[in-house]
C-alpha cells in the first residue's frame, strides 16, 4: 500500500523505541491520553505499547462517537425506525448499539423496523430518492469529521427539493469534550498530555485545541493514525514535557494544515448550529458540545419533523465507562470488564464499538489482564 | 420445438410430445418449483444439462452408488453468497468448492455430491443456467459427480435470488485420523497462500460498497492439494481446515478451542495481498477475519513441517503456502500474533458481523 507501509515501518518503530526509552526520565510519569478510538485501536492493533517504557502509559480517552452516543438517543432512532412511515439509514457499528430494555437497532430490524446499513450519506439520499413514499431518515453520527459529508446530504436534498429526506442529528465536538475532561481533573484523572485526533483536526485545523496548551498548560500533539504517527507523536510530548514546553503541535503536517478545510467549516456553519447542551455517553451534560440543524434546513430534521424526544435512560449502575472515558480508571478496573460487558454482549459504551477502550482491551490485549477458565 | 428424448427428472417422465424449449430469456415462476411439467422441464433443461453424468441420467429421487472399504466423510453447507456473481466465482462453483473443500480437510477424498436449490420467484432463467454450467464445470474439474438433487421455488422476497446447499461424502485413507482436537504444543501452523482474497472480491461487488479492485476470489476445490499434503507428511499431520466464513482468526480460535492449546502466529509471515490489505484498510477490516474459499491452514508436527511446506509449494493452490506460526500451551486458549512491530495482540473471533467502521 503506496504511502500506507512508510508508517508501518517495524525498524523505523523500533528506533523510536529506542528514543523514547533514552528520552523518557526515570524520575516522572507520563500519562497520555489518546483521545480518539482510532488511535486507541492502532496502539491495541499493533501491541505499541509493548514498545513504550513502563512510565509511559496511554489513557484510552472518549473519542469514539458510537461509544458516547448515550442511550437515549439510540432508543429514540429505535423509536424513529418503528415509526411505518420511515425508513431508518444508519451507518453499520451503530446497529449492535445496545438501547433500553435489551433492544437495538439490529434487533429492531429483525422485528420488522426498516433499517438499513448505508456507507455514505450519499446512499440515503438514492434510497430517498427512489422510495418516494418512504420517510428516508438518515442517523447522523460522528464527530467533525463526518459533519461534512451529512452537510453535503442536507444541500443535495434542499437542491433535489426532496421532501422525503430528513436528518436524526447527533454530530459532537472534540474541543468541548475535551474541555470537560480537563475540567474534571483532579477527580482521579491525570493526565500529562494529549495525542490530537488529526481527522478532526483535517476538518477543524488546530486552533480549536489551543485553549487545552493555554488554559490547562496541556501540551497535544495532532498525530496521524498508522502507528508510527502515534509513536512520533508520544515521542514530541515527551520532548514537550521535558523542555517544560505546552504547545499544540502538528505531527500530521501530511494532511493537516493550522486553518483545516475552511470550505468544509463554512458549509457546516451554514447548516448546523450548536446545541445548549448535549448528553455523552459516559460524559454527561457536556455545554455546546454537539450541532442540530439550524431554522433555515428545519425541514430536513428528524427532531421536528417527527417530534423527537430523548429518553432518560440509563446505564447499568455497575459500569464503569465513565470513569473510563475520563480516564480515571482502566477498563480492567471494571467488574463487568470481560464477566458480564464483552463485544458479544456489551454492557457500557466502551465496550460497544470496536474502537472503545474497553472493546480494544478485550479483543487485542486481554491477555495483560484477564484470565479465562480452561 | 425440440423433439429430442427427454430425460427423467425427479421421478416425473415427461414425453417428447410435451417438449418445448425453455425460454432461457424468462424468469423462474412458481410453476418451476410445483412439481409438475415445468418444473420437470427446468430441472432437465438447465441441471441435468450443466451436472450431466450417470447417476442423474437414471432420474431417481436418490442415486445407488458403490461404498468403498473404509471410513466414510460427510459434510453438508448452504451458500448464499451475495451477489451471486463476483471476481473469479459464483454461488454454483463456490457450492461445490466449499463441500468438496470441507469433505478434504479430513484427508478424504471427496467422491460424491449432492445439491439442493431454493430459487425466488422471478429469478432469470438465464442466470440460473450460468450457476448450474458453473457448478458442474467445477464438478468436472474436480471429478466429483453431483449424483443427487432438489429444487424448490419460493415466492418473490422470500430468498435473495437462489440459495444452494450441497452435501458430500468422501472417504478416508487408511491411517489417517485428522481432527480439529489434534493439535499439540510445539506443532507448526502452515497457511496455504495469501488470505481473505475471496471475502474481498466478493465485498468488492456488493451493493453500495462497489470499488475498484484486481482481486479475484480464491475459490478452488483443494483436495488435489490435500492428496499431495497426505501423501508428504501423513500421520504427522494433525489437522486442515478451510478459514471461510469469519477467516484465519475464527478457524484459529475453533482449533485452540477444540485442541486446548494457544497459537502464537507471526504478523509478517502470515500472506496478503497488497490489493486486500489496501481494500481492508479502506473498509476498517481486518485480513484475518476475512473469509477465504481456496485456502487450507494445516497444523503438523514440528519434523514433519518442512517437507509438508516443500509438497504444498510444489502444488498450484499451495504455492504461497508459508509457516506462520505454532501451537503453544496456553489454558485460556488464546491466539496472539506479534505484530510487524514486534508488540503482541490477541487476534480474537469477530464479534458480531464484520461491519465497516464510520471512522
Amino acid at each position: 500500500m503506496k504511502y500506507v507501509d512508510e508508517f508501518r515501518d517495524g525498524h523505523l518503530a523500533r528506533g523510536l523505541a529506542r528514543s523514547l526509552a533514552t528520552l523518557a526520565r526515570d524520575d516522572r510519569e507520563y500519562r497520555f491520553m489518546e483521545f480518539c478510538g482510532g488511535h486507541t485501536h492502532a496502539i491495541s492493533r499493533y501491541g505499541l505499547e509493548d514498545l513504550l517504557p513502563p512510565n509511559i502509559r496511554m489513557i484510552h480517552g472518549p473519542g469514539c462517537p458510537v461509544c458516547v452516543l448515550p442511550v437515549g438517543r439510540i432508543d429514540a432512532a429505535i423509536a424513529l425506525a418503528r415509526h411505518p412511515k420511515v425508513t431508518l439509514c444508519t451507518y453499520a457499528d451503530l446497529m449492535r448499539v445496545p438501547a433500553s430494555g435489551g433492544m437495538s437497532l439490529i434487533k429492531a430490524k429483525a422485528a420488522g423496523a426498516d433499517i438499513r446499513m448505508v456507507y455514505s450519506t450519499l446512499d440515503a439520499i438514492r434510497i430517498a430518492e427512489a422510495e418516494p413514499s418512504r420517510e428516508v431518515v438518515f442517523f447522523a453520527i460522528g464527530f467533525e469529521t463526518t459533519t461534512p459529508p451529512t452537510a453535503l446530504a442536507i444541500r443535495l436534498a434542499a437542491q433535489k427539493q426532496l421532501s422525503n429526506f430528513s436528518v436524526f442529528c447527533n454530530h459532537v465536538l472534540t474541543p468541548a469534550a475535551m474541555r470537560a475532561i480537563l475540567a474534571g481533573e483532579g477527580e482521579g484523572v491525570e493526565i500529562d498530555g494529549f495525542v490530537g485526533p488529526s481527522h478532526v483536526s483535517a476538518v477543524i485545523g488546530v486552533r480549536p485545541y489551543q485553549f487545552a496548551a493555554e488554559h490547562f498548560n496541556k501540551p497535544i500533539v495532532i498525530a496521524g493514525f498508522e502507528p508510527l504517527d502515534v509513536m512520533q507523536s508520544i515521542l514530541m510530548l515527551v520532548r514537550q514535557l521535558n523542555e517544560g514546553r505546552c504547545e499544540v503541535e502538528n505531527q500530521y503536517g501530511r494532511a493537516v494544515t493550522t486553518e483545516g478545510n475552511v470550505k468544509a467549516q463554512a458549509e457546516v456553519a451554514d447548516i448546523f448550529e450548536l446545541r445548549d447542551s448535549f448528553e455523552w455517553r459516559g460524559l454527561g451534560e457536556v455545554p455546546a458540545s454537539a450541532l442540530r440543524l439550524r431554522e433555515a434546513y428545519a425541514d430536513y430534521d428528524a427532531e421536528r419533523r417527527f417530534g423527537v424526544t430523548t429518553p432518560c435512560a440509563k446505564d447499568n449502575p455497575a459500569c464503569e465507562c465513565g470513569a473510563i472515558l475520563r480516564g480515571a480508571k482502566r477498563p480492567h478496573d471494571c467488574k463487568l470488564f470481560g464477566t458480564v460487558c464483552t463485544p458479544e454482549t456489551p454492557m457500557g459504551s466502551c465496550m460497544v464499538s470496536s474502537e472503545g477502550a474497553c472493546a480494544a482491551q478485550w479483543t487485542y490485549r486481554r491477555f495483560d489482564t484477564q484470565r479465562v477458565a480452561s | 420445438m425440440d423433439l429430442s428424448p427427454l430425460r427423467h427428472a425427479e421421478g416425473c417422465v415427461v414425453t417428447k410430445t410435451y417438449r418445448r424449449k425453455l425460454d432461457m430469456s424468462g424468469r423462474v415462476d412458481l410453476s418451476h418449483g410445483a412439481g409438475g411439467r415445468a418444473m420437470a422441464q427446468l430441472i432437465a433443461d438447465i441441471f441435468h444439462v450443466a451436472l450431466d453424468n450417470d447417476w442423474l441420467r437414471q432420474g431417481n429421487d436418490q442415486s445407488v452408488f458403490e461404498a468403498p472399504k473404509g471410513r466414510m466423510a460427510m459434510t453438508t453447507d448452504a451458500f448464499v453468497v451475495s451477489p451471486l456473481f463476483f471476481p473469479g466465482g459464483d454461488i454454483g462453483s463456490l457450492a461445490v468448492h466449499g463441500a468438496v473443500n470441507d469433505i478434504a480437510m479430513s484427508g478424504s477424498r471427496p467422491l460424491y455430491l449432492s445439491a439442493s436449490f431454493i430459487i425466488e420467484e422471478g429469478f432469470p432463467l438465464a442466470d440460473l443456467a450460468r450457476i448450474a454450467e458453473s457448478m458442474g464445470a467445477a464438478s468436472r474439474a474436480a471429478g466429483v459427480p453431483v449424483i443427487t438433487g432438489d429444487t424448490k421455488v419460493v415466492e418473490r422476497g422470500k430468498a435473495d435470488g437462489v440459495f444452494i446447499t450441497t452435501t458430500g461424502v468422501g472417504v478416508v485413507p487408511e491411517g489417517l485420523d485428522l481432527s480439529g482436537d489434534k493439535a499439540r504444543p510445539g506443532d507448526v501452523l502452515l497457511v496455504s497462500g495469501s488470505i481473505g482474497d475471496h471475502g474481498v472480491a466478493v465485498m468488492s461487488k456488493r451493493e453500495n460498497l462497489e470499488f475498484d479492485c484486481e482481486i479475484l476470489s480464491d475459490s478452488a476445490a483443494l483436495h488435489g492439494l490435500v492428496a499431495d499434503m497426505v501423501a508428504a507428511a501423513g500421520a504427522a499431520l494433525r489437522l486442515m481446515r478451510d478459514p471461510t466464513r469469519g477467516g484465519l482468526a475464527a478457524t484459529l480460535n475453533e482449533i485452540a478451542q477444540q485442541s486446548r492449546v494457544g497459537f502464537r502466529i507471526e504478523e509478517a509471515a502470515i500472506p496478503v495481498k497488497p490489493e486486500v490489505a489496501a481494500a481492508c484498510e479502506l473498509l476498517g477490516l481486518d485480513p484475518l477475519n476475512v473469509a477465504n474459499e481456496g485456502k487450507l491452514i494445516a497444523v503438523v508436527a514440528p519434523e514433519a513441517a518442512p517437507a509438508l511446506l516443500e509438497a504444498m509449494r510444489a502444488h498450484p493452490l499451495g504455492c504461497d503456502a508459508a509457516i506462520i506460526g505454532a501451537a503453544v500451551e496456553d489454558e485460556r486458549r488464546f491466539v496472539q500474533m506479534t505484530s510487524s512491530f514486534g508488540g503482541a495482540r490477541i487476534v480474537d473471533w469477530l464479534a458480531g458481523e464484520q461491519l465497516p467502521r464510520i471512522c
